[in-house]
């Protein structure tokens, strides 16, 4: 972390940028928060740990209209994102210099609380430059530990892979952390009867509070003016109305990020509710790859996504129908 | 708010019979914005037409819902109707509750209810409309004409006998299609080349008439009266300009053992070929899969024999574009593959053929010079059997479900010419039915059965087994003596099912004209508009639209022909304005809708807006309405919905089903 502060102070001094993007501590040690940098003493607050899993490159979309270069931290993952904001126009290359963090895996509180151990005070062994593989818990109950791994967020299990796909320096090391199958929770869902499904669907749902979360979050969200904010459409009016359309929203939503989401999880890391959203997203992906081969959003910048694109090799669309 | 009037028709009683016409009157009278509602019997007749006029001046409509037939038949109508009566005419909204209601059901309290609701969503969207106005775009007097078999050489010549231009593309190196295969024509039994080798060669000297053969559609874009078409030139290796097609080079050729596929593989020819003696333009071609030359670099024997130096290794494909007003597709067919009918043994004998290697084999020109023998030991047959509907009028998905038409008289032809040049041969035909509509074709059949003594059996063969002997044993079913048959024969030929051939779905997606399950080419209306593809400006030749023999064909092409005509004779046609608009508001600049936008209609400009006091330079989509067909592709990819279809915008369509679920 220290070297990451550092080499952006550097770039601050020389005018190289004009801003950092990074990390700042929350009031509680397991929620730092996105923030900039442009002084040299704002440094005091920044963090860079096991619990920074905000991805960082929708706010991009904004720091590209301001004046000179932004510094942006991103893992691996959050590459990808960047590089989807790329091909869509909405993110300016020139204005970003973009530093590649090294990444272990992200932290989930909630799985920490999960395994019972509550009264957080402080937590060591989430720093990135911690070999260790157990965090050391001080709580008021006093000391817990439990292993890295366990506490990781479900997207660092099946991790896309250690590769920063666009980046102008890299700082850091990453580590492999997959150990489980992307798609294992999709096809479980699909082995579901229609009944089952919608059952399933119908209680994780009906959790949701419409807070936005996870729209606000979602780097493929990055309408100017979203469809359920717009006045234009009469969908926020009928979402408020009624409870059948409030549902909607997260179909609709993953309709309208099909083909250009690169599962980066935000979603379902800023749930409040513990709704997995990325599902949605992911049966997607997993159909778009069945259907027009292997397509992996946010690999490159200039590659064109299968569902805006053509080909006469592409499947027939009664292929769902025939599939069931 | 609109003044909405609706009128609902009975259409005589095809639509009174099942819907309960006063009743969707009085429920559409208490729709928001209905001011007036009447039914007529025939609203589509000159006195239902002014009843809209009367209202419309009388109650002074602003908007006006039909509930009558499809759109596709009187939308256009009742607009002019309006537009007559002073109304912008796509304030004009047609429910469709004849062949989306009244046809399909029974029950006159369902169908009565559903018609409401059809009028319901209409009357919702024409609250939502406004005024359009059409803009105009030039024709390009030149038509395309896809396939030069006699299909699409009758289309160009009817073309150019009216004084425009007309390209044929051809994806084989000679013009002249399935016709030229064929042996004899039922049911004259005048000789195909005979008939034919004329047409081609007043095609090819045509002032009008411009033939790319070896070469193929590879790009479509524009829309009626305005399409740009890239056509591959395929590398010939050979220059035209200089090829006297004095023919050396394909004798002097050492590769002289690649599958002739002019005779359907019975037989071989040369890399060099042309691939046959009467073949438009007569220049050969390299295969380059199958030259030395190309293979290994070395010979060039042809180069060194060809007195002209017309041979040219270094010769590249060359991309042509060009512009069209209207485009034929005359693509044709070929026989189906026989992979799924191993009953029939024809992968294990070569003494059973299909009846197109049948032709070949009858024709002086093909493999055994038009003399009747077997392919596997070249002795005369003695029994043959025919087999026909082979995966034709097929149940299963083995084969095709339709009749392939043509089978019944041809197998008739060749039972018949064999038995004259062979009165020796035992010919002995199975089928499920003989099928003989057509002028002088009853006549014809009866003749093989009555004069030639072809011995026809009702019914179907199950099986057909090599014998080590070198005989073929059939089992078939007699099924009017009711009774199991066997029978040795020398030679099985199968009526083998035909179908569009394979190019034509590529052809139909590059230029969005639809094809049926079956890959043939959709017409847009079966009985009233059965040349013309949905897709305007897109016409239909032969049997790419559906089975049909040569003298259909030549009457199709010739329809083609007038109806491509009729559109290259406008200068101007009136555009749909029904275009897709961009609120540059909600417009994220993703680039989505110009990467699906089948048109090239849309391009990005860099634009100062003001977003409610912002003010900032935005990437916004701008729609060029001259090349927006109106396909609403845009709006729906479009994740801001910031692409709207004029005519059919999202609140528009949303209010239709919300009506509909109400």
């Amino acid at each position: 972390m220290q070297e990451l502060i550092n080499r952006a102070k550097e770039l601050l001094a020389d005018g190289t940028v004009a801003r950092v993007l990074g990390w700042k501590a929350g009031d509680l040690p397991y929620n730092p928060e996105p923030a900039y940098f442009e002084k040299e003493e704002d440094f005091e607050n920044f963090v860079y740990n096991g619990f920074c899993g905000a991805n960082l490159s929708k706010y991009m979309i904004e720091a590209s209209k301001l004046e000179g270069k932004t510094l942006v931290c991103l893992k691996p993952c959050d590459t990808y994102s960047f590089n989807q904001l790329i091909k869509e126009h909405r993110v300016d290359r020139e204005k970003a210099y973009i530093i590649g963090v090294g990444c272990k895996g992200k932290l989930d509180i909630e799985k920490i609380k999960g395994m019972g151990i509550k009264g957080i005070e402080s937590i060591s062994g989430a720093e990135i430059t911690d070999g260790a593989d157990t965090l050391t818990i001080q709580t008021l109950y006093g000391e817990k530990t439990c292993s890295y791994a366990d506490a990781m967020l479900e997207r660092c299990h099946v991790c896309k892979g250690k590769e920063h796909k666009i980046y102008d320096e890299l700082i850091g090391e990453s580590k492999e952390t997959k150990d489980a199958e992307r798609f294992d929770s999709v096809a479980a869902i699909e082995a579901m009867s229609p009944e089952e499904k919608f059952a399933f669907f119908q209680k994780e749902l009906s959790k949701c509070i419409r807070c936005n979360a996870c729209r606000n979050v979602c780097p493929a969200c990055s309408c100017r003016k979203c469809v359920f904010d717009s006045n234009k459409f009469d969908s926020s009016q009928k979402a408020n109305v009624d409870s059948f359309e409030e549902k909607m929203f997260h179909i609709i939503r993953a309709f309208h990020v099909a083909g250009r989401c690169t599962d980066c999880g935000e979603c379902s890391r800023v749930c409040p509710q513990g709704i997995p959203l990325h599902l949605f997203n992911r049966k997607f992906i997993k159909d778009i790859n069945e259907f027009y081969g292997e397509y992996q959003a946010g690999e490159d910048t200039d590659s064109r996504g299968p569902l805006t694109d053509f080909t006469f090799d592409d499947v027939e669309p009664g292929i769902v129908a025939e599939r069931g | 708010m609109q003044r909405i009037g609706v009128f609902v028709c009975h259409c005589g009683s095809n639509i009174a019979a099942t819907v309960d016409v006063k009743k969707v009157v009085e429920m559409a009278k208490m729709e928001p914005g209905v001011v007036h509602a009447e039914d007529y019997q025939y609203m589509c007749s000159e006195a239902g037409q002014s009843k809209i006029a009367e209202a419309i001046k009388n109650e002074k409509l602003t908007g006006l819902v039909v509930c009558s037939c499809s759109p596709r038949m009187h939308e256009t109508t009742f607009r002019k109707a309006a537009e007559r009566a002073g109304l912008n005419p796509y304030m004009v909204e047609v429910a469709n509750i004849r062949e989306h209601c009244s046809w399909i059901h029974k029950d006159m309290e369902e169908a009565t209810k559903k018609a409401v609701i059809l009028a319901r969503a209409a009357i919702a969207k024409v609250n939502l409309n406004a005024s359009l106005k059409p803009g105009e775009s030039l024709v390009t007097k030149r038509a395309l004409v896809i396939g030069g078999g006699i299909a699409g050489i009758q289309t160009a010549l009817d073309i150019a006998e009216a004084g425009y231009e007309v390209d044929i593309v051809e994806k084989t190196p000679s013009i002249g299609g399935r016709m030229s295969q064929l042996d004899k024509t039922f049911p004259t039994l005048d000789c195909s080349a005979c008939i034919l080798t004329p047409k081609m060669v007043e095609a090819s000297a045509h002032e009008k008439i411009n033939i790319y053969t070896y070469s193929e559609v590879e790009k479509v874009s524009g829309f009626v009266g305005d399409f740009t078409v890239d056509i591959r030139k395929k590398a010939r290796s050979v220059d035209m300009d200089k090829c006297t097609g004095c023919g050396v080079c394909q004798e002097k050729c050492p590769s002289k053992k690649n599958s002739n596929e002019f005779n359907r593989g019975l037989n071989t020819r040369s890399a060099i070929y042309t691939p046959f003696a009467q073949a438009i333009p007569n220049v050969p071609v390299i295969d380059r899969e199958n030259c030395i030359k190309f293979k290994t670099g070395k010979c060039g024997v042809c180069a060194k024999v060809c007195q002209a130096g017309a041979i040219d290794y270094e010769q590249k494909d060359e991309i042509l574009t060009e512009k069209y007003g209207a485009i034929v597709v005359a693509t044709g067919f070929d026989t189906i593959k026989l992979d799924n009918y191993d009953e029939y043994a024809y992968n294990q004998s070569k003494d059973v053929i299909t009846s197109l290697e049948l032709e070949r084999i009858m024709n002086a020109a093909g493999p055994t010079k038009g003399h009747l023998e077997r392919m596997s030991d070249g002795k005369a047959p003695k029994n043959m059997v025919f087999i026909q509907c082979v995966g034709s009028r097929c149940a299963d998905k083995r084969g095709k479900s339709y009749c392939s038409k043509i089978c019944c008289m041809y197998t008739a032809k060749h039972a018949m010419l064999i038995r004259d040049k062979y009165p020796d041969v035992n010919v002995t035909v199975f089928y499920i039915d003989v099928r003989t509509p057509g002028k002088n074709f009853d006549e014809f059949y009866r003749r093989a059965v009555e004069e030639y003594g072809v011995n026809y059996i009702k019914g179907q063969v199950g099986k057909v087994a090599p014998q080590p002997n070198g005989q073929l044993l059939v089992q078939g079913v007699d099924l009017i003596d009711n009774k199991q048959i066997l029978m040795e024969a020398d030679m099985v030929v199968l009526a083998t099912a035909i179908e569009p051939d394979p190019s034509v779905r590529k052809i139909a997606t590059m230029l969005t004209a639809s094809i049926d399950t079956n890959n043939f080419l959709t017409e847009a209306h079966p009985k009233l508009r059965p040349v013309e593809s949905p897709t305007a400006g897109i016409f239909l030749s032969g049997v790419c639209q559906g089975p049909k023999d040569i003298p259909e064909t030549v009457s199709q092409a010739g329809a083609a022909a007038v109806k491509a005509i009729g559109l290259l004779a406008k200068d101007k046609l009136m555009t749909n304005p029904c275009t897709a608009k961009s609120d540059e508001l909600l417009c994220n600049g993703c680039s989505t809708c110009e990467n699906v936008c089948p048109y090239g209609a849309i391009t990005y400009e860099d634009k100062e807006v003001n977003d409610h006091g912002i003010r900032e330079t935005r990437r916004i989509a701008v729609v060029n309405n001259a090349l927006c067909q109106g396909c609403g592709a845009c709006t729906v990819a479009c994740p801001s919905g910031a692409m709207d279809l004029q005519g059919f915008s999202n609140r528009q369509i949303i209010a239709e089903v919300d009506a509909i679920c109400r």
